[in-house]
């Protein structure tokens, strides 16, 4: 792939002798949206605080264009830009004024560039009212704009979906989705919800208690970890078809539980059906994120303490 | 730095908070102004309306009398003659000494507001420059761009003490407008009593002579505004310590409080005289007042007060600039 535009290295924090973020390691490539994926208080925020300079790591090294935060802080942040959970812009100044604001402390940015980044989040009616007027979603645009102001390489997004309507969300998805794909940027997002994460991202690491457990692309983790739910009449019968196809397990309520595999599901469809076993209901389940945890974890792939 | 400090104005102009400060100032003024002018009226049954010349006259030659005995010791003698000469002077001017111009009201005014009322005006401003944005959460923004911090505190502190400055100099025109409209806007000139020189627990007079108002307006402005950028700075680096709006309010205002209190009780517990608010009265030398606590002058006061300015100011660049933000 092409070239990497946020490196970490061995990243460790230490709150009160507590060890809260472990050793974590991971790499952004250009033009990938990128998934940090945990349960709440699994280290995302605390992570995200240490990319964009809040707070200083225990050791271990961040990296951003090749600009050391630690040692080259500002340089670094003229790639960057950030919404670390909430969008928290000044409510008493306009969105205008707010981008202005922070445009005065960014080398050379001038109203036009201004002005395209209020189009690109489409806020250009309502920008001259305050922001103590805005929606969430409007706030979050508008923090989305502060953020691009720069026109940053790399783009951290903590939890930008939170408190969205369906909406919202699915229009804060597109909206990623194309700074990606049209304009080159390395977007980080995080997320406790792995639907989410699912429909958002390339590349996707699970982080627990601050461990990051697996770094792989989204097809590949949720490929093996699908599931088809049968129910199926007779059940019994059914069951015995199954079995000499794939591997089954059996819910309490009797339903069947297989993999999901698109190419095959059609081919065992027509043996049941063939063998005149009815399929009264047949469900794909994506895992939840606990299963996902459980199963990651169950196969020793990684430690959980 | 100059678009940073741009910043900070644009902030603190949409919050209005100049705005409410000088509502205050301007519904204290009014007060202060009808209750002197009470006074005056009072006096002025008291004494009858053209009485004040005769009266005025009847002092002088007290006084001259007085002179004249060679039982009075040198210094007291000298006191005297610049007391006639004050009086004198009003006299030949024509103006009322009980009857004060606007500008003798903002002396006033000045000299009563610079232990508390300034200071608290001051810490409206110092308390939340750095807290709110913790609170608002927008330093995450802030301290996320390409600027280092130290930068980004420094132009919140010259903020400050523009601020400072803006909000002395309003106190100053807002009773200067407002009391003239009933007192009259005179009192340039006239003659002050200064030159006194505090030694031990004695305020000695030998050296005093008169100046003229405006001059003496001066200095009190002078040592007012170096009050109250010390006591900003103070606030200032406790809303970066506490990064709390109230809180810092409420340290200070303690302090602040206990330093009035402190002032009429502790001429025994000499070390007081380091607290930085036992030593905010500057503008009592000035009138020889004698201090709280014997050994202190202008100059030590002002040393004191330094003293504690630089140290607030270090530790907040030094917190501001290590510190990890949650
Ligand atoms: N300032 C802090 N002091 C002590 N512990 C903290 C602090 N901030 C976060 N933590 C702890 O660190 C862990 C990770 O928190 P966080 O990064 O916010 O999780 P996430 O964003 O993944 O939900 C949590 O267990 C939390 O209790
Ligand atoms: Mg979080």
């Amino acid at each position: 792939m092409s070239a990497t535009t946020l490196s970490v290295r061995n990243l460790t924090k230490t709150i009160k002798r507590h060890k809260i973020i472990k050793g974590i390691s991971f790499d952004l490539k250009e033009g990938e949206v990128f998934g940090f994926l945990g349960p709440n208080g699994a280290g995302k925020t605390t992570t995200i605080r240490m990319l964009v300079g809040l707070i200083r790591p225990t050791s271990g090294t961040i990296e951003i264009c090749g600009y050391d935060v630690k040692k080259n802080f500002t340089k670094a942040m003229e790639k960057l830009g950030c919404i670390v959970e909430n969008p928290e812009l000044y409510p008493y100044l306009s969105g205008r004024e707010n981008l202005l604001h922070f445009a005065r402390m960014l080398p050379s940015i001038d109203a036009k560039r201004i002005a395209e980044v209020v189009e690109m989040v489409k806020l250009t009616e309502r920008i001259d009212d305050k922001v103590k007027t805005y929606s969430l979603g409007m706030r979050q645009r508008l923090g989305i704009a502060q953020a691009l102001l720069n026109r940053p390489k790399v783009l951290v997004l903590d939890e930008p979906t939170n408190g969205l309507d369906p909406a919202g969300i699915r229009e804060m998805r597109v909206f990623i989705r194309e700074l990606a794909e049209n304009e080159g940027l390395s977007v980080l997002v995080s997320s406790h919800l792995l639907s989410e994460i699912q429909l958002l991202c390339d590349r996707v690491a699970i982080i627990t208690k601050g461990n990051i457990i697996t770094v792989d692309t989204v097809e590949s983790l949720l490929s093996s970890q699908e599931q088809a739910i049968w129910q199926l009449e007779p059940s019994v019968k059914g069951k015995e078809i199954l079995e000499s196809l794939t591997e089954v397990t059996t819910l309490d309520d009797g339903c069947i539980v297989t993999v999901y595999d698109s190419f095959q599901i059609p081919k065992w469809n027509a043996a049941l059906v063939h063998a005149g076993v009815q399929v009264l209901q047949l469900n794909r389940k994506t895992p939840v994120l606990e299963d996902l945890f459980l199963q990651l974890t169950d196969t020793g792939g990684a430690h959980i303490e | 730095m100059n678009k940073l400090i741009a910043n900070e104005m644009m902030k603190l102009v949409a919050r209005k908070r100049l705005i409410v400060i000088g509502a205050i100032v301007g519904i204290l003024v009014i007060l202060f102004t009808f209750a002197q002018y009470k006074e005056v009226q009072t006096q002025r049954e008291r004494l009858g309306t053209d009485d004040w010349r005769d009266s005025l006259q009847q002092q002088i030659i007290d006084m001259q009398n007085r002179l004249g005995s060679n039982r009075i010791s040198d210094e007291w003698r000298e006191q005297i003659q610049v007391s006639v000469q004050q009086l004198q002077f009003y006299l030949d001017q024509d103006i009322n000494p009980n009857e004060p111009g606007a500008v003798s009201f903002v002396r006033m005014f000045i000299e009563n507001s610079t232990d508390l009322f300034i200071p608290l005006l001051i810490m409206i401003v110092a308390s939340d420059l750095v807290s709110s944005e913790h609170t608002l959460g927008s330093v995450k923004l802030l301290l996320t761009r390409p600027v280092k911090r130290w930068r980004i505190l420094l132009s919140k502190y010259i903020t400050l003490l523009l601020a400072t400055s803006f909000i002395v100099a309003m106190t100053g025109l807002i009773s200067y407008v407002l009391s003239g409209i009933v007192f009259g806007y005179h009192g340039w000139k006239a003659p002050i009593i200064t030159g006194f020189v505090v030694e031990g627990s004695n305020v000695d007079t030998s050296r005093i002579k008169l100046i003229s108002q405006w001059k003496f307006l001066l200095m009190d402005f002078g040592l007012v505004w170096f009050v109250a950028v010390v006591v900003g700075t103070l606030t200032f680096m406790l809303s970066v310590l506490i990064r709390s709006t109230a809180q810092s309010m409420g340290v200070m205002l303690a302090s602040l409080i206990s330093g009035a209190i402190l002032n009429n009780m502790v001429s025994s517990w000499e070390s007081a005289k380091y607290l930085f608010m036992v030593n905010l009265k500057l503008t009592n030398y000035l009138n020889g007042i004698s201090p709280p606590i014997q050994g202190m002058t202008l100059l030590s006061s002002m040393l004191v007060l330094l003293v504690w300015w630089a140290v607030a100011l270090i530790l907040s660049f030094i917190v501001f600039t290590r510190q990890d933000v949650y």
